[in-house]
């Protein structure tokens, strides 16, 4: 586990310190026959291609045409199915939804991941039993997570509405706006807390304990010595999260949300990913859904490259 | 996608492995539960009756999703022989030519006769073209009927109503009773597409869309509407009538639970019905709008009807003729019609489930057909809409806005209509 908090944003590091360096000069060869490297990258490049790149072309193409659900006839169309979207007041009121949606889901799950995992790193007692118990719920499948979820915030039979009604709440999941949400956000910082749990767990193991040790001599409040010690040593696990999170509440969150909606979008809450789903599957909109996907694509890029750009410079790599 | 991989390799297995076994042909369907196991049964009758044709019934999920991945195979080359595709898909479908074979042609090129006139007015012009020709099999049809608590009425001390004066006359007793009054699951069906069926109000343009793609517009703004609607938000805040959100099954539980008085759901819902109601109910007719004056029309048909898709070999697109004049024998019909609750589609086999006595012992299975064969208004035969089921989208999204009180009923048809016309206007680009 520490190797992989150690190298992913290790890697990812020199993938970019790799892209910006200027080209070296008389660079040592590693292989004597040109092919070979090329050999030992297909493979993955294959996996890339057909699962990337090609089904993004496609997106790009498609994204232009109006098309006959079944494929007969497509009608040219420019930029007319990138303007319906960005023009349609539904489709930015999702936008709005998904970004509120993805900073909830990013910083409740990485800070309760990290409270858990501090308070754990420190249990001595039965420590593996309380990380078992927290880990496990990573081990269910988001569908399975939303249909949990759906039964707990059931209308006629929920747990959960039960115990809001205790307190005068009368939670309506599916008919409310804000309990859907609320609801979505519940379910879906519950099954990505393990997962940040399980990386800086590992992290915080990977803190020598000299340097904790020196730590406690230089200054005595527990509190101080997280934020001056042991987070910026934290520091790459808690980037690599970061993106990891931001993708998850983005996109493998759908699964959630389609248990949870009942296929039944109505008025409840949805992201950008499954309005794609929606208008492409549901409603055979094939060029306004690949429009969608793409503006959805160039969105996460700008994100990355942000991330990338401004954020990284301020992680130390140990 | 899993699914279908395995049905792909489990079929290439079988048409290897048995030379001179029956020909093998494939039925992509949106049924769960009990009207699943329905159809299996079906189609081993289907399979006992003969040996040239094997037929497997694949369920794809709903609706929705069998004619996506319908869709989404054809596009790749691995349709199924036979899709079934839901009442609002019908356009999508119909407007594809070249996808499907019609299934009048495809019972012809194969000795097989249809008779038109065998079937139920209702149904017969759905899933038609325009000059009466059938493109799909009729199937499982439905009518949105209304649900009763009888138990609920006797102790109110009322009678049901047959129209909306009625029930806004009954609803505080039932209140008072101790029930809320009424609750309807899919309102897009119930209460927006059967409010113009059964009151005779025209539904869109071009002859409610039968006539042409092009310029097709909605009318979701007609006056009777937005009155009644106005009334339907008026019930609700006075706890008249109860709504617990889009799902199907959030609006049917309450009244399963004794509840609820009165539940507007499928024909087809009476088998589950039977088996989870915790209450005696009846059944009648979706109530109209007396004041209307042209009311108690039929309504529209629900359910699904059977393509036959292109580019199958002959040997099976015989087959799947076969299955078509299979399923309208008046055997079949009276058998799926008892099992499920969907309505007889044949005359025949309503005439012999009469006589059989079923209606005696089953009333509410009758109700559904009864109300199909009511005289049809000029604007009760059908609708040709395409990207429906994303219309129907809007209206849910705007129905519930309705009565979260986030829009007054004047916006939400309004942004129904609307929107509803943007689709239809790039519906007809798909097809130009």
């Amino acid at each position: 586990m520490t190797d992989v908090t150690q190298t992913a944003p290790g890697l990812i590091r020199r993938w970019i310190a790799r892209a910006t360096a200027r080209p070296e000069p008389a660079k040592r060869v590693q292989f004597d026959r040109p092919l070979l490297p090329w050999l030992f990258l297909a493979p993955q490049l294959a996996v890339i291609f057909v699962f990337f790149y090609w089904p993004s072309a496609q997106a790009i193409s498609s994204s232009f045409y109006i098309e006959d659900p079944f494929g007969f006839g497509s009608t040219f169309v420019g930029f007319d199915n990138y303007t319906d979207a960005l023009g349609s007041a539904e489709y930015r009121h999702i936008a709005g939804f998904t970004a509120i949606f993805t900073v909830l889901v990013t910083a409740f799950s990485l800070g309760l991941g990290l409270l858990l995992a501090v308070k754990a790193d420190q249990v001595i007692r039965a420590r593996s039993t309380y990380r078992t118990a927290l880990i496990s719920v990573y081990a269910i499948a988001p569908p399975v997570a939303g249909l949990i979820g759906m039964m707990l915030f059931d209308q006629h039979i929920g747990p959960f509405v039960k115990l809001a009604a205790c307190f005068g709440w009368e939670l309506k999941v599916g008919l409310n706006y804000f309990d859907t949400a609320f609801a979505m956000i519940l379910v879906s910082v519950w099954k990505q807390v393990p997962y940040n749990f399980i990386f800086i767990l590992s992290g915080l193991q990977g803190i020598p304990q000299s340097v904790r040790e020196a730590a406690l001599i230089d200054c005595k409040n527990g509190a101080r010595r997280f934020f001056t010690a042991i987070l910026p040593l934290l520091a790459p696990t808690a980037f690599f999260l970061l993106i990891i999170n931001i993708t998850y509440a983005l996109f493998d969150t759908f699964a959630v949300i389609d248990v949870m909606v009942k296929d039944k979008a109505a008025n409840n809450p949805i992201t950008l990913v499954y309005k794609v789903y929606l208008d492409g599957f549901r409603g055979n909109d094939i060029g306004g859904s690949s429009a969608q996907s793409v503006i959805l694509m160039l969105v996460v890029l700008v994100l990355t490259l942000v991330q990338f750009r401004w954020l990284e410079r301020r992680v130390h790599y140990g | 996608m899993k699914k279908s991989l395995s049905v792909i390799a489990a079929l290439a297995l079988t048409t290897n492995a048995a030379f001179a076994a029956p020909v093998q042909i494939t039925w992509w369907h949106g049924m769960g539960g009990a009207n699943e196991q329905v159809i299996n049964q079906v189609a081993e009758k289907f399979n006992a009756a003969q040996a040239a044709c094997a037929i497997t019934p694949v369920s794809k999920g709903t609706y929705e999703e069998a004619l996506a991945s319908g869709i989404a195979a054809f596009r790749s080359g691995e349709q199924p022989n036979i899709l079934q595709v839901f009442d609002a898909g019908a356009a999508t479908i119909i407007s594809a030519k070249g996808a499907t074979i019609p299934a009048e042609d495809l019972l012809a090129q194969n000795g097989h006769k249809l008779d038109r006139d065998a079937f139920i007015d209702g149904i017969r012009n759905f899933y038609a073209d325009a000059d009466g020709k059938f493109i799909g099999m009729p199937f499982n049809s439905s009518a949105p009927i209304m649900y009763i608590n009888t138990d609920a009425f006797t102790k109110a001390g009322v009678t049901p109503p047959k129209t909306w004066e009625e029930f806004e006359a009954v609803a505080p007793k039932l209140k008072e009773a101790g029930y809320v009054p009424l609750a309807a699951s899919q309102l897009t069906w119930m209460l927006f597409e059967n409010f113009f069926s059964r009151n005779n109000i025209q539904m869109a343009s071009n002859n409610n869309g039968y006539d042409s793609i092009e310029g097709t517009t909605l009318n979701a703004t007609a006056p009777e509407m937005i009155a009644f609607w106005n009334k339907l938000k008026e019930w609700h805040t006075a706890g008249l009538f109860g709504f617990y959100g889009a799902g199907w099954a959030d609006n049917q539980k309450p009244f399963e639970e004794g509840k609820v008085a009165l539940w507007i759901g499928s024909s087809g819902s009476f088998g589950g019905l039977s088996k989870t109601a915790t209450m005696p109910f009846s059944a009648d007719f979706i109530p109209y709008v007396a004041a209307i004056g042209e009311g108690n029309k039929s309504s529209f048909i629900g359910g699904a009807a059977l393509f036959a898709m292109s580019g199958k070999p002959e040997a099976e697109n015989k087959c799947s003729a076969d299955f078509f004049n299979f399923l309208t024998t008046t055997e079949i019909q009276t058998f799926y019609h008892q099992a499920t609750g969907y309505v007889a589609i044949t005359k025949a086999a309503y005439e012999a489930s009469k006589a059989e006595g079923w209606y005696t012992s089953h009333p509410v299975a009758e109700v559904g057909i009864k109300q199909l064969l009511l005289p049809q208004g000029e604007w009760s035969k059908g609708y040709r809409l395409g990207f429906y089921p994303q219309i129907r989208a809007v209206e849910e999204r705007e129905f519930n806005k309705i009565f979260s009180g986030e829009t007054t009923v004047e916006d939400a048809f309004k942004a129904i209509e609307t929107e509803g016309n943007e689709l239809l206007a790039k519906f007809a680009k798909t097809a130009g």
